[in-house]
Parts: structure tokens; sequence; C-alpha cells
């Protein structure tokens, strides 16, 4: 129990250990604990950028969309505006196309009536003049009577 | 001194024995070579096991000897940074070293009393005190090192002339300055002595229960020393925490300038 040189020893010893954790220990655990101290602040700050930037792009995508939704109605109602006027456009030229042919028509129509009647009149005017001269036989000379007979075939005509 | 009374036998007889240091010399030249080489083996456990930690030491994710190390040294960076306000690169690796020496020292309390003097006697060795801090010369050796490093900062932080004037003219002013300077080699001398009487009176008186616990048959035993081991865990860590927490205090006193 008494105090001798093992004292002395101890002290040694301890100012051995204090110098080499001073030296070797402390430190470089000290450092790793304070970099990542910083590491993990630093992380948390990015986390807090990044989430910034999240908001940010999202409210640009939402303008964006906006624009989008804009720019597509527009496109439509132009869309819907050219696919009327082609509507009425066609409309207009099948009508006229339609009125055309019916002017064409109409006039062979008037044509294949004419022919019709001249060859129709040419016909009567055969008839008669053959019925005729069945009916009157030789009797009736063609050239004497032919202002009759011709005033007759312009009557039927 | 325990040489001659060693020759009586029974209850007396394994107390004593127990409490004799293996030691060498004469005198003051006397030498407890168990404290040396105890204090030697632990101090080296905590020198290598921080070593492993520091050698490894990342700011990544820490692995759990990196993790473990790192708790202890922000606990003890927190104590420093309460009581210590100026920057010192000594003081925090010291008190890591003081607290973590101590506790080392205080845990060889916890292993039976009987089984390392058992092991040493197989080897022919006849004395056998393995807790270091049962020992007056491991305390007296950390706190009068701590005293001189309160005397050195004293000294560094405020000039010898005005350690001087703080040693003379505080508490009571110049009037009372024989007062004063009594006064304060008191306190100054109490620091060193009260830390190592602390510390030794603190675990002599555990490991003496512990051996006169191991005096009584053996089916009681258990039920004794049990809960006095449970006990002991608390007073072991609370033991090193103070004697570290105190040096924090005493070296940021020293600090201080009035």
């Amino acid at each position: 129990m008494s105090i001798n040189a093992t004292l002395i020893g101890q002290m040694i010893t301890f100012a051995l250990l204090v110098w080499f954790t001073m030296k070797y220990i402390w430190p470089p655990l000290f450092d790793s604990l304070e970099e990542r101290k910083k590491k993990i602040a630093d992380g948390l700050a990015a986390a807090e950028r990044g989430q910034e930037e999240i908001l940010l792009a999202e409210k640009r995508a939402k303008g964006v969309l906006k624009e989008a939704k804009e720019q597509s109605s527009e496109i439509v109602t132009l869309a819907q505006k050219r696919a009327n006027e082609i509507v009425e456009e066609s409309k207009d030229a099948a009508k006229k196309e339609g009125d055309r042919l019916i002017v064409a028509a109409k006039a062979q129509i008037e044509q294949e009536i004419q022919q019709a009647k001249e060859g129709l009149r040419q016909e009567v005017a055969d008839l008669a003049l053959s019925a005729a001269e069945q009916i009157l036989g030789a009797e009736i000379d063609k050239a004497k009577h032919q202002d009759i007979i011709s005033k007759v075939s312009n009557q039927l005509g | 001194m325990a040489t001659e009374v060693h020759a009586a036998e029974g209850a007396t007889g394994y107390i004593i024995h127990h409490l004799t240091p293996l030691h060498a010399g004469e005198g003051f030249w006397t030498l407890h070579l168990d404290t040396l080489f105890f204090s030697a083996i632990l101090g080296g456990l905590f020198i290598w096991f921080f070593k492993m930690a520091a050698e490894k030491a990342t700011s990544g994710v820490p692995g759990l000897v990196q993790n473990f190390a790192e708790m202890l040294i922000e606990f003890v960076d927190n104590q420093v940074k309460d009581s210590f306000h100026g920057h010192s690169k000594l003081i925090a690796p010291l008190a890591l070293t003081i607290f973590c020496w101590v506790f080392l020292f205080n845990f060889m309390d916890l292993f039976p009393v009987d089984i390392l003097p058992l092991i040493g006697s197989m080897m022919g060795i006849e004395y056998l005190r393995v807790v270091p801090s049962t020992d007056l010369n491991a305390t007296f050796a950390m706190s009068i090192s701590v005293f001189c490093l309160i005397i050195f900062y004293s000294i560094k932080i405020k000039g010898p002339w005005g350690f001087a004037k703080e040693l003379m003219f505080q508490p009571f002013g110049p009037w009372l300055l024989p007062f004063n300077l009594l006064l304060k080699l008191v306190e100054e001398i109490a620091k060193p002595i009260s830390l190592a009487l602390r510390l030794f009176g603190n675990l002599y008186a555990g490991e003496l229960i512990f051996i006169l616990i191991a005096l009584l048959p053996w089916y009681i035993q258990p039920i004794l020393s049990f809960p006095w081991a449970i006990f002991h865990i608390l007073i072991i860590t609370l033991q090193a925490f103070i004697f570290m927490v105190l040096t924090i205090v005493y070296l940021s006193m020293a600090h201080e300038d009035h």
C-alpha cells in the first residue's frame, strides 16, 4: 500500500498512452467523425435542393402541359373549320357538276327528241304517202300532188 | 509490510494474501510488478483496439469496431465540450485515455477474485493483485500527472505572475495574502489527492468485499457476489467517468483567466 517506484513506472506508461492517443488515435477517428458530419449535412442540403428542383420542374411541367393543351385545342378548332370549308367546297362543286350534268342531259334529251321527231315525221310522211298510194293507186301522180303531200306532211310535223 | 503477517493462516491470511502485490526491490525502489504488468497490458489493449479503429476509420459507413470507438470518442468529446471552452489538442485524448484505462483497471475487479491468482500460483507466482486501481501507485500516477498538467497550463495560460497573483490575491483580496495562499495551495493539492484516493478507495473497498464474499461457504457466495458484481459494473464505470470529468474540469479551470 506504500507509495514507491511503481508510481514512476505508472506515470511513464500513462504518459506514453496519452501521447499515443493524442498522436495516432484521436485525430483520425475525430476527423472521420467530423467528415461524416459534413457529408451528412451536405447530403441533407442536396436532398433539400433536389426537392426544390422537383417543385420547380413540376411547375414547369404544368405550364408546358397547359400550353400544349391550348395549342392542341387551337389545332382542333382550325381543323374543324378547315373540314367545314372543304365540305362546303365539295358541296358547291358537286352541285355545279350536277347542274352541268343536268344541262347536258337536257340538251341531249332535246336533241334526241328532235331526232325522234324528225324520224317520226319522215316515217309518218312515208306512211301517209304509201297509204295514199294504196288508196288512190296510180291516180295520183306524185309529181302533180307534190304540194299537197308536203302540206300534209307539214301538218303532221 | 504484509510478509510478516502472511504466516497467519485462515481468513486473515487469505485476505492479506490477496491484498499483497507481487513486488520486487526494497524500500522506495520497490516495484509492484503486477500493477505494472496489468496496467501495461490493459493500456496495450486500449491502444490496440483504438488503433485498429483509427486505421480503418472512414467517413463512410462505419464498421462495428469503428462505431464503438466513435461512440466513446463522441461521448468524451461531448464531456470536454461541456466544460472546456478553450482549444486544446491534449485534453480530449487525455480524457479518453483516462476513461478507458481506468475503466479497464476497474474491470479487472469483475474477474473472480481467485482465478487469476490461482493461474499465477500455478506458474509459480506467489502474490498477484490483478486490479491496478487498488494500487495507490497507479491512481496517484494518473492524478499526479494530471496535477502537473494543471500547473503547467496554469502557468502557460496565465503566465507565472498571473498564476502567482491568483494564488495570492484570491479569493479574499491582497490584504489576506497568507490566508489566500494557504487556501489556494490546499485547494490545488487536494485535487490530485482526492482524485487518486477516490478511485483507490472505491475499488479497494469493492475488491475487499469480493474477497470477503469469497470467504463464505460456496452456496452463499453467488447470492452475494452476483448483486455486488452487478452493482460494481455501475461503480467501475462511474469511477472512470468521475476521474475523467474531474480531469477535464480541473484543466479547464487552469485554462480560465480571471
